[in-house]
């Protein structure tokens, strides 16, 4: 997710400096006013920890192995500005001196990671783990969502800036001059890579570590636990989520099933459908055996090349298996979902907190 | 680092431990090529700083590849002329580059819609801008690599400041460099002396664990050591102001030199439109 140099257009790159220097200046002003001189060499120790960190490859379910960034975890630990700037170090270091990463595109991967990511993980944990002990599982879970949600969005931004490269920057004969694949290659390309494999790395790390730290020192979760102290100054515990998710992946591993269906659903049909004679007396059969116009509508027509999805018909163009291209859909789906929500709830706690301070 | 690894080959604790050993050696190798009697190693870290951003922005403006490849020419002539081997510059630059864009600009070269070469699936537009992906990786950090092995760590980070970068980010930054390299060795022990006790190789799940309780100790080394370096501080003076030694000076050969890069900065921006 190192985004190297020569991938982004320069003017890609100044709008990805220009969106991140007001965060890192907030950054800033926030560490230097929360806490004292004593967060100096904290930050410069969690931005090297960061660094460590993401050279111990997990072994993950497939014969596969990942890296986890430390994002969640530095946002769990020492909160999302502090976060911000330690894993911006971390990212600048490894650019400048072992050429992970690129110095132009430097902008672009801390937005992406150390910015996005820092925000992301902090709303996920503090809504999953709501006003939970310290050192109930409900942390670690919470934990590990951050984490996950976190690579997810820095992935899902450097996709779309990389993009939209070929949208605006071609040379006379129309060769892209930067990143050579459009949205709809980049996006699969790396959420299949990152929903799956650096995810879990990433889950792995901030969930194992949180629940390594709830038996070591307690004390480290308390930063960002939003006032609650331990397991008996706990607030009101909220329902558990724990048989919500189990739910969540049952259904996930059953969508599958939908490939036994047959036939469109009313509506959704494609424009090519309307040439497909048996697609055709299938549109017929349930439309009440109304007559099926003889060409495709030609608003249909114009408007269904605008876009093309990704995972059309949950079947992606580069997966051979039907069955896993479901699944892949589904899981894809699901995940986006449940972090739009996420984000959603988060904002709206915000927005409450910001009422009723103002109140 | 890439964020995942098909083809790791080896366990858990070697994989770790040679890329442990590997970035120390990287960080040393470059202190010592900074310490060399080159061109590069002569100038003021400020000059190097400026000259490798303006060459890396006409290398990413560049719409010629063969602007991209003067620029690289460039970069090998400064490289041999600062004492800095091919061999290293391959070895930690190219292949890195040459392996990551690869995988992407592969495809590319069949996926990109335009003119067929010879009737091959390969389009003129795929090679032209698989080409220039690479060119551009290698050229970029070529550049990034040459600065980094001439010019010692911290000079390059107080020579950031000619950007305004607030001094207090120019400390953690210099910093972070210098733990990066303890946490490193830290690790590295850690990790080593669990190998010398193993008999067996590890499980997936085992190995999981080791990874997981290791960052945890880590971050108890770290912040246990954030209060020891804090304590140093407080007792060298320090009140939470920062401050940054500048003694940087910029001879008749920097001012040169300034010149050179702008001039062919601005060359390769004006030939490569």
């Amino acid at each position: 997710m190192h985004i190297p140099d020569g991938y982004l257009s320069p003017a890609t790159c100044a709008v990805a400096y220009a969106a991140a220097i007001p965060f890192w200046r907030v950054a800033l002003g926030r560490v230097k006013r929360a806490m004292n001189s004593r967060q100096i060499p904290l930050l410069s120790l969690f931005a090297a920890l960061s660094f460590v960190i993401m050279m111990f490859n997990l072994p993950l379910p497939g014969g596969t192995t990942g890296h986890a960034t430390g994002i969640g975890l530095a946002t769990v630990v020492i909160g999302p500005w502090a976060a911000m700037i330690a894993v911006s170090v971390a990212l600048i270091v490894q650019a400048l001196f072992f050429g992970d990463g690129g110095v132009l595109a430097i902008g672009a991967n801390c937005f992406n990671m150390a910015i996005a990511g820092s925000l992301v993980a902090y709303g996920v944990y503090r809504l999953v783990a709501g006003r939970s002990a310290l050192g109930s599982a409900r942390r670690v879970i919470a934990a590990g969502a951050a984490g996950y949600a976190a690579i997810n969005v820095s992935a899902l931004l450097a996709a779309i800036e990389f993009g939209i490269q070929p949208i605006f920057y071609k040379d006379a004969s129309g060769a892209p001059l930067y990143c050579p694949y459009p949205l709809s290659v980049a996006i699969p390309a790396m959420m299949l890579g990152h929903l799956t494999i650096a995810g879990l790395a990433e889950l792995a790390i901030s969930a194992g570590v949180v629940a390594f730290l709830q038996r070591s020192d307690l004390s480290l979760l308390r930063s960002t636990a939003g006032g609650v102290r331990s397991h008996d100054e706990a607030g009101i515990q909220p329902r558990p989520l724990r048989s919500l998710w189990a739910s969540l992946a049952v259904l996930l591993v059953l969508t599958p099933l939908g490939i036994l269906t047959a036939g469109t659903a009313w509506g959704e049909w494609m424009a090519s459908d309307f040439a497909d004679p048996a697609a055709r007396r299938e549109i017929a059969a349930v439309s009440f055996r109304h007559a099926v116009p003889a060409h495709v509508p030609e608003g249909l027509q114009r408007l269904s090349t605008v876009w093309t999805a990704p995972f059309a018909r949950y079947a992606p163009p580069y997966i051979r298996g039907a069955l896993f291209g479901y699944l892949l859909s589904a899981m894809f789906g699901a995940g986006l979902i449940v972090m739009i929500f996420l984000l959603l709830g988060s904002f709206t706690r915000s927005a409450a907190r910001l009422g009723s301070d103002a109140a | 680092m890439s964020d995942f690894h098909p083809n790791a080959r080896g366990g858990f604790l070697e994989n770790t431990l040679e890329g442990l050993h590997s970035a120390m050696e990287r960080a040393l190798y470059a202190e010592s090529a900074a310490q060399r009697d080159g061109v590069l190693q002569r100038l003021d870290a400020r000059v190097k700083v400026a000259g490798a951003l303006s060459m890396l922005v006409a290398v990413a403006l560049s719409m010629k590849l063969w602007v991209i490849g003067a620029i690289f020419a460039l970069a090998i002539a400064l490289a041999v002329t600062s004492l800095i081997t091919i061999g290293a510059l391959a070895g930690r630059a190219w292949l890195g580059a040459l392996i990551f864009s690869g995988v992407i600009a592969i495809p590319a070269v069949f996926l990109t819609p335009g003119a067929p070469v010879f009737g091959s699936p390969m389009t003129v537009q795929g090679l032209r801008t698989g080409s220039f992906l690479i060119m551009r990786a290698v050229t970029a950090s070529t550049l990034i690599f040459l600065l980094a092995y001439s010019t010692p760590w911290s000079h390059i980070l107080k020579a950031l400041r000619i950007f305004r970068v607030p001094v207090v980010f120019v400390v953690i930054l210099g910093m972070t460099t210098r733990y990066i390299l303890l946490l490193l060795e830290t690790a590295h022990d850690m990790f080593l002396s669990r190998k010398s006790r193993r008999v067996n190789r590890l499980t997936p799940a085992e190995t999981r664990r080791l990874a997981i309780s290791s960052s945890g100790v880590l971050l108890h080394k770290t912040l246990h050591l954030s209060g020891e370096v804090y304590q140093a501080m407080q007792s060298r003076g320090f009140r939470g102001e920062v401050y940054l030694l500048d003694d940087f000076r910029m001879r008749s050969r920097d001012w040169f030199a300034t010149g050179a890069f702008a001039t062919l900065a601005a060359a390769f921006i004006f030939l490569g439109r």
